[in-house]
């Protein structure tokens, strides 16, 4: 809230001075106006922790923007971050959607969570405001043929069937010793989804799923899933949820001492997070995941990680992607030569962005798709995230299954 | 498939939640069973205790089990002062009245903590928080967290005192005077003021221990309270009103049903059960469990 006053307030200040310099372009040497981005993430709530991530990186990306003088198409004008909270919470995500567009936003970044993705950009289709999705994995996002709707990464459409392909492939090379899964998904629409993504296409490459286990955000408690799980005695475990479910689940395992062949997940919260390596690394250990990475053979990646980290942060999926998507979204407004919503927009749709650090084919958009776009497979190992597949960004050979 | 093994361990878990639904629940039974003040303000209460718990913890770096001759008396200080100040003035005697009151405190209450404590759901790392203690009966085996069990000890020994303090104590003979009688009581030289907020502030201390024994395996945030103001409610009605055995021991079934619902059901079903035996009760049995026919 507080931050929100401050920055309409700053907003305020920089409004005046840019129209004043217009009023009298002779007298103050025009400085270039500012290009207003708002950047919604639920900063406070469930997902506070993610959306705190993402907001970091989308703030780390501006600075490196104006640093190295802006949008150039504009006159080196800067970018102004518009700050945004959705508080976890979809309606109101979608209710600062509307304060943005008042304040009179280029565009809209953001808003992590799928569920929360849903409303914004449905909120944003309403102005015809740009919205580049950081996150945002469910394709529904992408599929209501909403035309101001962007998403420069992978969907979970995409994730779920490269993990199930890589799952056969690791399990076929290891002699197929894992036949039944479990799967364990939040209940809001990313892990739906995910989870019964999973669920259809893991009997097509000889796996039976045990169970599909749906919880709530927070859940405090999972010995009864875990008690399950002990009962079923799946080889695989899959868990698709946020970031603390997903860390609670897995130490309440090791608690009740359940050890499959592997745990195995797809977009896991804290499966490929460098914070959960931290905390619970005898957890963590042997963790294989699905989900967004970076070329770990990209020396930017690599420095803006270092940065990161000296910040006292840790290099997450949420601060690289959105650090990305920023970029993808300032190249186009580049492009576009223009502050104009349909220019952006149009500018998005044919992107073709390739300076930046994450693993991705050519970028082509297709209905607000990066068709280029693509996970990568990670495992924890001796405490610390290597990218096992596929084979190009190959830091380590894979461990499975798991000793147990 | 639910053979005895994963049976049993879903139990304890559901005894050691269902003791600290006990003990909030005997809080309850005090103020709304025994005084007939419908607290709707419980479950706030218990979200600000939490909160105390957790800053307590965070900002002092004080244990939250150490926190429990903190706690206890802040809350009963909340409780005596609200009953005291607020709840008796504005009520006049009138229960409808006491029952917006409440309503409204919960409001305040809420509002003020995502204020000051934002929406965000907190939990506190303990070097116990993932311990767990192996328990053998020889045919059934369980793992349960050590937060659970001092949880449950913890539960069941407050209980005990205040089963005591009410049974045997003047000021619990005075309560029980005021609940049957309160002009008789005051006829009597009891200052029936005084004894409603001294219930008020016990019920509230209650709250204060639940929360101590509570944080380590769970979490804080201002809506917290809501989860259990419901099931506490529940509790006191199917114990029978103003039961104190029967709050205990309806505490522990609902939080053995919770469980075991939850394990049979699924997870997010958990809850139903709990509904199913109350309205059950209240068709069979509608003066709870324990309640002596009316």
């Amino acid at each position: 809230m507080s931050t929100n006053v401050r920055n309409r307030r700053h907003f305020m200040a920089q409004a005046t001075a840019a129209a004043s310099a217009l009023a009298f372009p002779m007298v103050g040497g025009a400085q270039p106006k500012p290009v207003k981005i708002g950047v919604l993430h639920p900063v406070t709530g469930a997902l506070a922790f993610s959306g705190q991530q993402c907001r970091e990186g989308a703030l780390m990306a501006i600075e490196d923007i104006n640093k190295a003088g802006g949008i150039k198409a504009l006159g080196g004008a800067k970018i102004e971050p518009l700050l945004g909270d959705a508080q976890s919470q979809p309606q109101v995500g979608a209710a600062e959607v509307e304060k943005m567009n008042e304040a009179g936003v280029s565009a809209v970044l953001g808003a992590y969570a799928s569920a929360i993705c849903l409303a914004t950009t449905q909120a944003a289709a309403k102005y015809n405001l740009p919205h580049v999705v950081d996150v945002g994995v469910a394709d529904q996002i992408v599929e209501r043929g909403l035309k101001n709707t962007f998403r420069f990464g992978p969907g979970y459409g995409v994730c779920a069937r490269v993990a199930v392909i890589n799952l056969h492939v690791l399990n076929t090379a290891a002699g197929k010793p894992a036949k039944t899964v479990m799967i364990i998904h939040e209940e809001s629409l990313f892990g739906t989804g995910t989870g019964n993504l999973l669920a259809r296409e893991l009997p097509g490459y000889g796996f039976e799923v045990k169970e599909v286990i749906k919880h709530a955000n927070p859940t405090r408690d999972f010995n009864n899933i875990v008690l399950r799980m002990k009962s079923l005695n799946p080889d695989i475990v899959i868990p698709a949820n946020y970031y603390n479910e997903y860390a609670l689940l897995v130490r309440t395992m090791q608690q009740q001492k359940v050890t499959p062949k592997a745990i195995y997940s797809v977009l896991g919260g804290a499966a490929s997070s460098f914070k959960f390596v931290k905390e619970a690394p005898e957890s963590a250990n042997g963790i294989i995941d699905c989900n967004h990475w970076y070329n770990p053979k990209d020396a930017r990646a690599l420095a803006l990680r270092k940065r990161v980290e000296a910040k006292g942060l840790f290099f997450t999926y949420e601060i690289f992607n959105t650090y990305t998507a920023m970029m993808y979204l300032a190249d186009a407004i580049n492009r576009a030569k223009s502050t104009d919503r349909a220019a952006i927009t149009a500018a998005l749709a044919d992107s073709t962005f390739s300076d930046h650090f994450m693993p991705y084919g050519p970028t082509k958009m297709v209905n607000g798709q990066n068709t280029g776009a693509q996970p990568l497979m990670t495992q924890v190992l001796g405490g610390d995230i290597k990218v096992i597949v596929p084979r190009e960004y190959r830091q380590a050979d894979p461990v499975f299954p798991m000793k147990s | 498939m639910t053979d005895l093994f994963i049976l049993f361990p879903s139990i304890l878990n559901g005894l050691t939640t269902g003791a600290v639904y006990a003990l909030i629940a005997l809080g309850l039974t005090l103020i709304y069973g025994v005084l007939h003040i419908i607290n709707f303000a419980h479950g706030a209460a218990l979200m600000l205790a939490l909160y105390g718990v957790y800053w307590l913890k965070e900002a002092a770096g004080i244990d939250p089990y150490l926190a429990l001759p903190i706690m206890v008396p802040a809350m009963f200080m909340l409780g005596y002062g609200l009953q005291r100040g607020v709840i008796n003035r504005a009520s006049h005697g009138k229960d409808e009245n006491i029952l917006l009151v409440t309503l409204g405190l919960s409001i305040v209450m809420e509002n003020l903590a995502l204020l000051f404590f934002k929406s965000d759901t907190r939990t506190i790392e303990t070097a116990y928080t993932l311990t767990t203690v192996p328990i053998d009966i020889g045919f059934a085996q369980a793992m349960i967290a050590l937060p659970k069990l001092v949880a449950f000890g913890g539960a069941l020994v407050a209980s005990v005192v205040l089963i005591l303090i009410v049974g045997r104590t003047d000021l619990g003979r005075a309560i029980r005077a005021v609940a049957k009688e309160k002009h008789g009581a005051k006829l009597m030289g009891i200052d029936v003021e005084h004894v409603y907020a001294m219930s008020f502030g016990i019920g509230l201390a209650c709250l204060g221990a639940a929360a101590c024994f509570l944080l380590p395996a769970y979490y804080v945030n201002p809506q917290v309270g809501n989860g259990f103001v419901l099931v506490a409610f529940t509790i006191v009605v199917l114990g029978g009103m103003g039961s104190f055995s029967g709050a205990l021991l309806g505490g522990l079934l609902i939080g053995v049903v919770e469980s075991l619902g939850g394990l049979l059901l699924g997870e997010s079903l958990g809850q139903i059960g709990i509904f199913l035996l109350f309205i059950a009760v209240l068709l069979f049995r509608p003066q709870g469990l324990f309640g002596a026919k009316a």
